[in-house]
């Protein structure tokens, strides 16, 4: 039998996690929007909640408790600020390839400040190339001693300009079929974040370049087998960075359902509120039965993950759907605020321009239908 | 090392408040699809002893009567940092008024162990009769100390504390042990923790029904209740916009008379 129930303690987490968004995240909200900028109050608040800490096992640091309470914070947290819920989620894509593919001393090295939140992580695969096709990339590495000199530019990165320990996907100058996965850290010489992206939505989460120039990596922070550098970030955003995205697209969802539930029941027309009108009814059901399929099929493919099965798949299932309802419940959201739904003031502004950034990171809906249909053709 | 209890009941979410109704003919809520938390003023009740804790050492005992689905507010409770939890818990609770209430309130205290100290919420947010503080402190024969909201000193066993009047305060000496009932001045919660709920899987929740209480069924619940609810309403609670026009004299004078024809100055 399947239970789909969630135990007591990952109850008291959602609950905990809804109280900390709702108290440490959401009074930051409307600066994080008006300047776009990251807020250095919320990312301490973060660390302290020991939100970065979660998948880390307690050896290093971190807390053990796996992805499925991840995916309950993310959602939660995304529920209040997709922003926030996208940096915290990017963090831990930061923090994976170490735990999945980090030796023992490279463990010990980084995971403990990234679990307490003294250092901050992120990934970096895509390059102006084209994101879809990591293969293409132009960022280049040759062998120099012992040492790798990595040459290349990497856009549309999340926490960019905040993060301390990157993990960079780079080619084989002489090889273009061998990858190595690097860990950069700030300070390196050579490397540096240049341009800061400005998005329409997920304002106060940071977007931006990064540049290699002759950037000089000691083989110590080599991730992974030499050459086999794609599996490592491939691996690491199939998985816990799908998931993430997963987790913010359901806190869309919920946000969405929620403003509409509210607005719907407020709002007085012919004398009665319009949750009383079928057209109003349907949209409210057509977002909950997504919010519903889109949980399912979330928290299969986490406990798949959790159980350490193979959930690549799963995810992009979980991803494709839940990104593209996302985007669904927040165009019903605006259209039952009539007028109200095209100010600023009213929050469902924001999750409509939210939704749309929800779509191309972790690989587009395209992509995961490219992925999908591979699964169904194997 | 103190020898803290805290008392800590489960009621109906505020935030669900509007689906709570009152049963025409029981005169009881209708609690169905309502989610129950922890009384907020328990919040602060919980806080106080882990406040002791970090400075003196103690030992915290997190009590609560109630059905079993009150059993993840004292598993909160131990996650916040409480030491042991115990439920209160048997069909033969039901229905009891504040007297039979702070009676197996007390009880299950006496079953612990006499405490140093005992704290409560000044009142919940269902009831909100601000009487089982009180009552749990006849019932155990010690001194009480209603609507905490400074603890002066606390050094040794009589202790200066700061009690809420209307238009200022209150200061008292008390000699321990005592029950202090806690206002929301007192201290700012701490929020849960990962860490605390991670902590929280090896501390034990003890339910107690009435035969581990070993007191006279016929003191407890319904039976128990000297008090009957007879009437319960609902009240509206309309509020009313006055849009005031004219010069900012004419309204300020207009605002001067309505504001002395409610009484309000
Ligand atoms: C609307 C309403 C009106 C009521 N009116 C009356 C009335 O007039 N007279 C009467 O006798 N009863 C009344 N009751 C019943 C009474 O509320 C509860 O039965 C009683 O168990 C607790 O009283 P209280 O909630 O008022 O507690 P309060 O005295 O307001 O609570 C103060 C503190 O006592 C502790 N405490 C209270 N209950 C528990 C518990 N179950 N477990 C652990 N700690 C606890 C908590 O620390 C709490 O913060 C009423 C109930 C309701 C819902
Ligand atoms: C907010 C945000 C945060 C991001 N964070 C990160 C990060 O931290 N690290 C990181 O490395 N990257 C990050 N990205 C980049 C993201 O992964 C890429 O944007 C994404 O992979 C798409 O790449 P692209 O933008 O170059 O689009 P392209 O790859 O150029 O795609 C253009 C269009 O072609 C379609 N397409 C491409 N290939 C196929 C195909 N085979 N079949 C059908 N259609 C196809 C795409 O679906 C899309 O519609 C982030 C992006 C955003 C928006």
């Amino acid at each position: 039998m399947i239970d789909f129930t969630f135990t007591e303690e990952q109850e008291m987490f959602r609950k905990m996690a809804r109280e900390f968004a709702e108290n440490m995240v959401a009074p930051h909200v409307a600066k994080m929007e008006e300047t776009g900028e990251v807020n250095d109050d919320v990312i301490r608040a973060l660390a302290e909640a020991e939100m970065m800490a979660l998948t880390i096992p307690e050896e290093y640091g971190g807390l053990g408790l796996g992805y499925t309470a991840r995916m309950i914070a993310v959602e939660e947290i995304s529920r209040i600020s997709v922003a926030t819920a996208m940096t915290l989620q990017v963090f831990g894509l930061g923090i994976e390839p170490i735990l999945k593919f980090g030796n023992e001393e490279q463990k010990k090295r980084f995971l403990p400040g990234l679990a307490n939140g003294d250092k901050l992580g992120t990934a970096a695969v895509t390059e102006p190339t084209g994101g879809s096709d990591p293969t293409g990339g132009r960022t280049v590495y040759r062998k120099d001693g012992d040492d790798y000199i990595v040459n290349g530019r990497k856009c549309f990165i999340t926490n960019s300009h905040i993060a301390d320990t990157i993990t960079v996907l780079a080619k084989d100058e002489n090889d273009p079929k061998a990858f190595c996965a690097f860990i950069i850290e700030k300070g390196m010489e050579g490397f540096k974040a240049t341009h800061v992206e400005h998005k329409i939505g997920m304002r106060g989460c940071n977007t931006g370049e990064l540049s290699f120039e002759n950037c000089r990596v000691p083989k110590e922070n080599l991730l992974g087998q030499e050459g086999k550098g794609l599996r490592v970030v491939m691996a690491s955003i199939g998985e816990a960075g799908r998931g993430g995205m997963v987790g913010c697209a359901l806190g869309v969802q919920a946000a969405c359902l929620e403003a509409s539930i509210k607005f719907a029941t407020e709002r007085i027309l012919y004398g009665k509120p319009i949750s009383r009108l079928q057209t109003i009814q349907n949209k409210l059901a057509d977002m909950k039965i997504d919010l519903e399929a889109g949980r399912l099929l979330a928290y299969r493919a986490v406990s798949m993950h959790d159980k350490g099965e193979q959930s690549s798949n799963e995810f992009a299932v979980a991803k494709y759907f839940t990104t593209e309802a996302a985007q669904r419940a927040a165009k019903m959201a605006v259209d039952i605020h009539g007028g109200y739904g095209c100010m600023v003031e009213f929050p469902v502004t924001r999750y409509l321009r939210d939704s749309f950034v929800l779509g191309p990171s972790a690989g587009t809906s395209d992509i995961m239908k490219v992925i999908i249909a591979r699964w169904t053709l194997t | 090392m103190l020898n803290i209890v805290v008392c800590v009941k489960a009621v109906p979410d505020p935030k669900d408040s509007c689906k709570i109704s009152i049963d025409p003919v029981s005169k009881t809520l209708n609690r169905c699809d309502v989610s129950m938390v922890l009384n907020p003023l328990d919040k602060n009740a919980m806080e106080a002893a882990l406040q002791l804790k970090e400075q003196y050492g103690a030992h915290i005992t997190v009590l609560s009567m109630g059905p079993p689905q009150a059993s993840p507010i004292v598993k909160e409770c131990l996650a916040l940092g409480g030491d042991q939890g115990f439920l209160l818990s048997d069909r033969a609770f039901g229905g009891a008024d504040t007297y039979a209430t702070a009676f197996t309130l007390a009880s299950g205290i006496k079953k612990v162990g006499k405490p140093d100290i005992i704290l409560c919420g000044m009142a919940s947010s269902d009831g909100a009769t601000e009487w089982v503080g009180p009552q749990i402190a006849t019932f155990l024969d010690m001194p009480v100390v209603t609507m905490l909201k400074e603890i002066v000193n606390s050094a040794g066993d009589c202790w200066q504390v700061k009690t809420s009047l209307e238009d200022g305060y209150r200061l008292l000496e008390v000699d321990l042990p005592a029950l202090f009932t806690v206002t929301r001045d007192l201290n700012e919660p701490r929020a849960l923790s990962f860490s605390g709920i991670i902590k929280a899987r090896k501390k034990e929740i003890t339910v107690w029904g009435k035969e581990d209480l070993g007191v006279p069924e016929e003191s407890l619940g319904l039976p128990g209740s000297p008090t009957i609810v007879s009437d319960m309403t609902t009240t509206d609670n309309k509020r009313e916009v006055e849009i005031i026009t004219g010069s900012r004299e004419e309204m300020a004078d207009q605002l001067l008379l309505k504001l002395v024809d409610a009484g309000a100055i």
